[in-house]
């Protein structure tokens, strides 16, 4: 346990000294400098009052318009974060191996477990700060200057962090095995399978077709993380958008808690293939 | 009776088809200062990371400190510098020494004070606050063989230590060797300098096709093994052959005569036979074999490939 600790400081540091959390911030920073100045705007000419639509009726589709552009905003922080996760997790176990860092940890009285759960633990602390960031500023950002903010946040903010380690997770488990090139490709491309598995479900769940639907969970069960994103859109659309159905963030076809419990599993035995692909592979 | 440092029983490595490491048999005694010599490829180490649970042995069992290999307490009294260092470059070198140590399980306040003991001995004090991406070949070296002493290894492997190493860091590394054989500690070198081992060793072994093929005493280097080079007339092959009795790689150009032989006291013996053999004996002068000859005479010319 104390050992597990040691490498996921070690793990931080690393991606402080390299200037990973330097990059990520100011990155970071940017994008909420261009999404808050774009949706400013944006803002400014929604709140025109239009002479022709009641009053009442634009009160409403504001505060939609103002949860539509926050909710495009977290799908582009999940992206964002997913690409973080999968880049941490590709190159670590594959780069030290290669490199040959590896040699002198292993060979200290530790257990090769307590190398990848530390390594795990301090990208998962990295990727919580990064979500804080992009996740919280975005909202934070709608919030100051509209005084709305979506239904739901903290369990949406979860949903948006737990993808991010899954997808993280993920990229650890292939980069024990494989070279970080590799894994890097294997990871996007189950991402893009999820991302395009989600999008074929719920366009079928709007035309009612139920074997678009069903190609889209096989999907979601190959790999979970969009529907970790859908959940999350479901948690904090509006109430009305959720009745309509009709907004391309919010959801028609909802991933159920069930699906949530199977992408626990999911990590938990990602994590355990890392583990042991670790712990068996020659070094 | 002490338990071996190392003790090996037909330890076998296989990677696909190729065996890297065919029957490795071998005992290594504590507080001995023992060398690992073999061609490029002869599996030494391989040899050294199965010993240290960095890779799985196809088959065969083998010892560290009395405890068999991967088990972790005993890593806790083990040291190594492996041959292919790199390191956490982005730490500073204290940062490093602090990391390992931790690793180690060492205790705060010892570590502390074992971090700057090692880095004032190794002659890094003045750069234990630069990172290590800023460091040469042979600084790298440098901390490389601190971090495999900071625990007070009663063993510690060292893969190639003066590769990086101009003429003083090389003299650095045998000093501290021989500190460490003052101290008790066994010491496992692996080096292609063979200057380096005949100096620092107490035994080696010979490894080809990942076999011992020979062990040898380095202090016995003196008496017992000799080249002896003879200048003599009327020599026949029936004479020649004859000599096999005393002596092996005998050759012969005209004149002159080589053979290796195993005690100086043979050479008297060597002289009688020849002489009631009709031989005209010029010279006989015997010539301590240098560890390269006999090197050179285990393995072969062709390197074992």
């Amino acid at each position: 346990m104390k050992s597990t600790w040691i490498l996921a400081r070690m793990t931080f540091r690393e991606a402080v000294r390299r200037h990973i959390v330097l990059t990520g911030l100011v990155l970071g920073v940017c994008f909420l400098v261009i999404f808050s100045v774009g949706f400013h705007f944006i803002y400014a000419n929604m709140s025109q009052p239009n002479p022709r639509v009641p009053a009442a009726a634009q009160l409403i589709g504001l505060a939609e318009g103002i949860n539509f552009l926050t909710l495009a905003g977290l799908y582009a922080v999940t992206f964002l974060s997913v690409a973080m996760g999968a880049l941490l997790g590709a190159d670590t176990l594959a780069g030290e191996i290669n490199s040959g860092t590896i040699q002198t940890i292993v060979t200290k009285p530790i257990r090769r477990t307590d190398v990848v759960l530390g390594k795990w633990l301090g990208f998962a602390l990295l990727l919580a700060l990064y979500s804080l960031l992009m996740s919280g500023g975005t909202i934070l950002s709608v919030l100051i200057q509209t005084g709305h903010s979506p239904p739901h946040i903290l369990s949406g903010l979860a949903l948006i962090y737990f993808e991010s380690i899954l997808i993280m997770t993920i990229s650890l488990a292939f980069s024990s095995g494989l070279s970080g090139l590799a894994t890097g490709g294997v990871v996007f491309g189950l991402y893009g399978l999820a991302f395009i598995g989600g999008w074929i479900e719920q366009i079928g769940s709007l035309l009612q077709n139920q074997t678009a639907v069903k190609v889209g969970i096989v999907a979601s069960l190959i790999i979970p993380s969009e529907s970790l994103w859908r959940r999350a859109a479901y948690e904090m659309q509006t109430p009305l958008s959720g009745a309509l159905g009709m907004s391309p963030f919010g959801t028609t076809s909802v991933p159920s808690n069930l699906m949530l419990v199977y992408s626990v599993i999911y990590l938990v035995v990602a994590l355990a293939l890392a583990v042991n692909t670790f712990r068996r592979r020659d070094l | 009776m002490t338990v071996a440092a190392i003790n090996t029983e037909g330890l076998k490595k296989n990677f696909g088809e190729r065996a890297a490491v065919k029957h490795l048999t071998l005992q290594v005694l504590q507080g001995e200062v023992f060398g690992f010599l073999g061609p490029n490829g002869a599996g030494k180490t391989t040899s050294i990371k199965m010993l240290l649970g960095l890779v799985r042995p196809t088959s065969g069992t083998a010892s560290l400190l009395g405890a068999p290999i991967g088990h972790r307490p005993t890593l806790a009294r083990v040291g190594f510098l492996p041959e292919h260092f790199r390191f956490q470059e982005w730490l500073t070198a204290r940062e490093f020494l602090t990391l390992h140590g931790e690793l180690f399980g060492m205790q705060a306040r010892d570590l502390k004070s074992r971090a700057e003991e090692l880095l004032e001995r190794v002659g890094l004090s003045d750069f234990r606050d630069k990172q290590l991406r800023t460091f040469s070949k042979g600084m790298l070296q440098r901390i490389g063989l601190a971090q495999a002493l900071l625990n007070r290894p009663a063993l510690v492997f060292l893969d190639e230590p003066t590769s990086g190493l101009d003429p003083v860091g090389r003299r650095l590394v045998r000093d501290i060797i021989h500190e460490l054989r003052e101290a008790g500690t066994c010491v496992f070198l692996n080096s292609h300098l063979l200057s380096e081992i005949e100096v620092t060793c107490d035994r080696v072994a010979f490894i080809r096709h990942g076999e011992v093929v020979r062990t040898l005493e380095l202090a016995a280097l003196d008496q017992d093994l000799s080249l002896v080079t003879i200048r003599a007339a009327g020599l026949t092959p029936e004479i020649l052959s004859g000599l096999e009795r005393w002596g092996g790689n005998i050759q012969a150009e005209g004149e002159r005569l080589t053979l290796t032989v195993q005690r100086e006291t043979d050479l008297p013996e060597i002289n009688r036979y020849l002489v009631t053999q009709g031989v005209e004996v010029f010279a006989m002068t015997p010539n301590r074999l240098s560890l390269e000859e006999i090197f050179i005479e285990t393995i072969g010319k062709d390197g074992g490939l």
